[in-house]
């Protein structure tokens, strides 16, 4: 198992590194600078800046020199928020990215997993096909299109929630967590209506049933753990890709995340920024995955065994 | 299982229904009862040194934060005194005298003095800071010379304390707008002490500007600042003048879009929204928190003269004169913007002397003068603009009325922001979108970006007539003769036509009623010094 995760690591170290350099030179490439404004900057005073920010260096000693600041942590200072360095923005940014994914994840789970149980159980039915139907709006619709209409409903027309911010009044982070969520709530109820069907069929099941124990019981006692195990396998990329997506429900929301800043710093030519977010969303990704997989490993004992072979 | 997911829908639907029927203060209640005003301003600040940054944004709490020599009043736009209680100006208008209030102070309580002014003009003439605005100072004897390391010694400019309270001033020239520079954001005193704590006199962006760090003079300072989240200020009870402010905080929250500003207007999350998209402007017409003003900027389009067929005047002409701008004021922009057919914007102490003709059977003989009878053989150039809807629709109707009424086809460009940029500054456009808010209320500061050395110019188009014009008014002392010599270069400027003015901006605010004493002008200035907040009665 240690060498498992051993040599997921040394693999993500060529990932990371590709992904740091196609950016850094893919971003360069772009046309527009930094201090590209509306008023035409002096080009005495251009110079000066391209100095101060090392740019008048060649690209390959800006990159070596960013990768070398990079293995120490650095990730340089922003172009545009100029009084702060791009680890100060992943920390302001983080906290709100974090929260929002993990609020997103867990009315997921309960929406999700409620409909998936409840569709599987009376399945091909009425109450079957109506929470399946929404599940596959659900994973249909884009956030940028559930969002303004969510918005628009509980928001402005009927007034119950607040329609931005994040933290600054009660209530601000529920239609942004249902918004990110949603798609996700879609998917488990699909996974979980599928597990679960599969587990109702098996004989243990038929046994319990036969010996007369209640539904509740054989669901969440007998059917459970067997019925949502390939929800648990989804979980992994699920959580990467809600951390390194949500920059379309934070722009709608105008929530503090890293997301915004992605985008901020896409329209400013901010370099550093761009770069030190897209290494991190990479690391993330990666770390996620990884952390999935080795769960999904330590669950079942045959996946187990045949890495045991294999190595 | 269905009495379990009864009784969760059933625990689901109150939680709902808690959340949804409980008392929620709207955020702009509970800021009318602390005096804490919420207002929507664009994108997020990038820095608060007024030295150094250059957008509307930044400049609008910089306002708050710091306090010029001079200020202007915030409906006429008068001079009025700030940190300078009183001044003299000398016979041959070149030497100011500014004297400094004995209770100006900074943020941390030391003694506000005349030689901060000097510190704070000596760094935005460093070379190394890269101020873009250092040109400003330029006004100042010696200014240039010392910006562009022609003189090392600082105490050749003209700029000096005589005294600890006293400040004077050398210019280079008779400047009939320098009082009317100072309230610039560039002009501000900074704390030279607070910066050289935190780095070097002359380096950008160190950590002063932090609100733990920060030293400043105006009204408010700053206590939290999150980025992409908000910038919180509140009142500084050592301004001099504290007395006046009434507003407890000041919340400034970036929020990019104006739709998206709109939506928190309505849902109660903003006292003041800075800019109102044009589809909405009808629906708050009878509205009392819609706020319209004009604004002292002008909407135009460039041409890149170096090119074919732009490089003939009669081209630029009809071009110009065959478009209706009533029509897309009326139905596209729909702020009440006036339409233009001259550069600068008019003021009580300025008026155009021309005005180019909208004549479409005028444009149509000049076209067909310069050899494109009825569109005939005209090449197909290209309009770019930013990405936008509104400059997209403008676009759009243009080139129909072009093509209508001149009989030629014109591509339409989408550009992103940057890229747009980069293409502008490089002359590589044919026609161009563009505009110019003016810094100051004189119409230099719409005529001296079209002298053939101004980076801004971007149009490829020179006459030394004109520059010889601009040269004459900014050494002219007589305010009725700078007028007419002002007046003949923008006649010059609009026979000529390198570039084509479409609309002068209106503004268009919402500004919750339970906000008082707000106060709109032309150059758009925000003050929070005297604004309140009183909650009307339902």
């Amino acid at each position: 198992m240690l060498l498992f995760i051993l040599k997921r690591i040394l693999q993500a170290i060529p990932v990371l590194l590709l992904v740091s350099a196609v950016t850094f030179f893919m971003v360069r490439a772009a046309p527009g600078g930094p201090f590209d404004a509306e008023r035409a900057v002096p080009p005495d005073v251009l110079k000066h800046l391209n100095e101060r920010y090392h740019l008048d260096d060649p690209l390959w000693k800006q990159y070596l020199d960013y990768m070398g600041n990079l293995l120490q942590g650095d990730f340089g200072p922003s172009f545009k928020y100029t009084t702060h360095t791009v680890n100060d923005l992943i920390a302001a940014g983080l906290p709100a990215t974090a929260e929002l994914s993990l609020y997103a994840i867990l009315f997921a789970l309960v929406v999700g997993l409620t409909a998936g149980i409840f569709a599987s159980l009376k399945s091909n039915t009425l109450q079957d096909y109506i929470p399946m139907s929404a599940a596959m709006i659900g994973i249909c619709m884009p956030t940028f299109v559930l969002g303004p209409i969510l918005l628009l409903v509980f928001g402005i027309w009927l007034g119950w929630l607040p329609v931005a911010g994040w933290g600054q009044i009660a209530g601000d982070k529920i239609l942004p967590s249902v918004t990110l969520g949603f798609a996700y709530a879609a998917y488990i109820a699909r996974i979980s209506r599928g597990g679960m069907l599969d587990v109702l069929s098996q004989d243990y099941i038929r046994t319990a049933k036969a010996k007369g124990l209640s539904t509740a019981r054989i669901i969440f006692v007998h059917a459970l753990r067997g019925g949502i195990t390939p929800v648990i396998s989804f979980l992994g990329p699920a959580i990467a890709g809600l951390l390194a997506g949500s920059f379309v429900v934070e722009s709608i929301f105008q929530i503090p995340g890293l997301g915004r800043f992605y985008v901020m710093a896409a329209f400013n030519r901010d370099y550093t920024l761009i770069l030190g977010l897209t290494i991190f969303f990479a690391f993330l990704i990666v770390l996620f995955n990884l952390l999935a997989d080795i769960v999904l490993v330590w669950l079942n004992p045959k996946v187990r065994q045949d890495l045991g072979g294999k190595q | 299982m269905m009495k379990i997911s009864m009784k969760f829908s059933v625990l689901l639907m109150s939680v709902v229904f808690l959340v949804a029927c409980g008392e929620r203060k709207r955020l702009v209640d509970i800021g009318n009862e602390k005096q804490i005003l919420y207002i929507a301003n664009g994108a997020d600040p990038a820095d608060i040194d007024p030295q150094i940054t250059t957008g509307s944004v930044e400049h609008r709490i910089e306002g708050a934060l710091f306090e010029p020599l001079l200020t202007k009043n915030l409906t006429t736009l008068e001079i009025e005194p700030a940190l300078a209680e009183s001044w003299t100006v000398s016979e041959d208008g070149l030497v100011y005298e500014f004297k400094i209030r004995d209770n100006a102070v900074w943020s941390n309580g030391d003694n506000l003095i005349a030689e901060d002014f000097v510190q704070s003009w000596r760094r935005v003439l460093s070379a190394k800071l890269g101020s873009e605005w250092a040109t400003y100072l330029y006004v100042l004897k010696n200014g240039e010379a010392y910006h562009t390391g022609k003189i090392k010694d600082f105490s050749e400019v003209g700029v000096e304390a005589v005294s600890e309270k006293v400040l004077r001033v050398t210019l280079s020239g008779p400047t009939p707008y320098f009082l009317q520079l100072l309230d610039h954001n560039c002009m501000y005193p900074v704390h030279i002490k607070t910066i050289l704590k935190h780095g070097e006199f002359d380096e950008r962006s160190t950590p002063w500007t932090r609100p733990e760090n920060f030293v400043g003079s105006g009204p408010f300072v700053p206590v939290e600042w999150v980025p992409n989240k908000v910038f919180v200020m509140a009142k500084n009870p050592l301004y001099w003048n504290h007395e006046r402010i009434k507003l407890s905080e000041v919340h400034v929250l970036p929020v990019e879009g104006t739709l998206a500003m709109e939506r928190m207007y309505r849902a109660g999350q903003l006292h003041v929204v800075e800019k109102l998209p044009p589809a909405k402007i009808a629906s708050y017409k009878n509205d009392p928190a819609l706020h319209s003003f004009p604004l002292y900027g002008t909407y135009f389009y460039r041409f890149n003269t170096t090119i074919k067929p732009l490089n003939d005047v009669r081209v630029r002409q009809a071009l110009s004169y065959a478009i209706d701008r009533g029509q897309i004021t009326k139905t596209i922009s729909r702020g009440g913007e006036p339409v233009m057919r001259s550069l600068v914007p008019i003021t009580p102490a300025y008026k155009p002397s021309y005005q180019f003709p909208e004549d479409i059977a005028l444009a149509q003989k000049l076209l067909a003068e310069a050899g494109f009878p009825e569109g005939k053989g005209f090449p197909k150039l290209t309009l770019t603009y930013n990405t936008l809807d509104e400059h997209q629709k403008i676009a759009v109707a243009i080139q129909q009325m072009w093509k209508k009424n001149l009989g030629i086809d014109i591509h339409l460009q989408n550009q992103e922001w940057k890229v747009f940029l980069a293409n502008q500054h490089q002359m590589n456009y044919e026609i161009s979108r563009a505009s110019w808010i003016g810094d100051y209320v004189d119409p230099n500061t719409f005529l001296e970006i079209f002298i053939a050395s101004s980076g801004n110019n971007e149009t490829g188009w020179s006459s030394a007539e004109y520059d010889d014009l601009i040269r004459a008014a900014s050494l002219e002392k007589d305010l009725d003769a700078r007028v007419k010599i002002m007046q003949e270069a923008e006649k010059i400027l609009m026979t000529e036509l390198p570039i084509m003015p479409i609309y002068g901006y209106s503004w268009n605010r919402l500004v919750s009623p339970s906000v008082k004493n707000w106060q709109d002008n032309v150059q758009d200035y925000f003050s929070f010094t005297d604004v309140y907040l009183a909650q009307d009665k339902k």
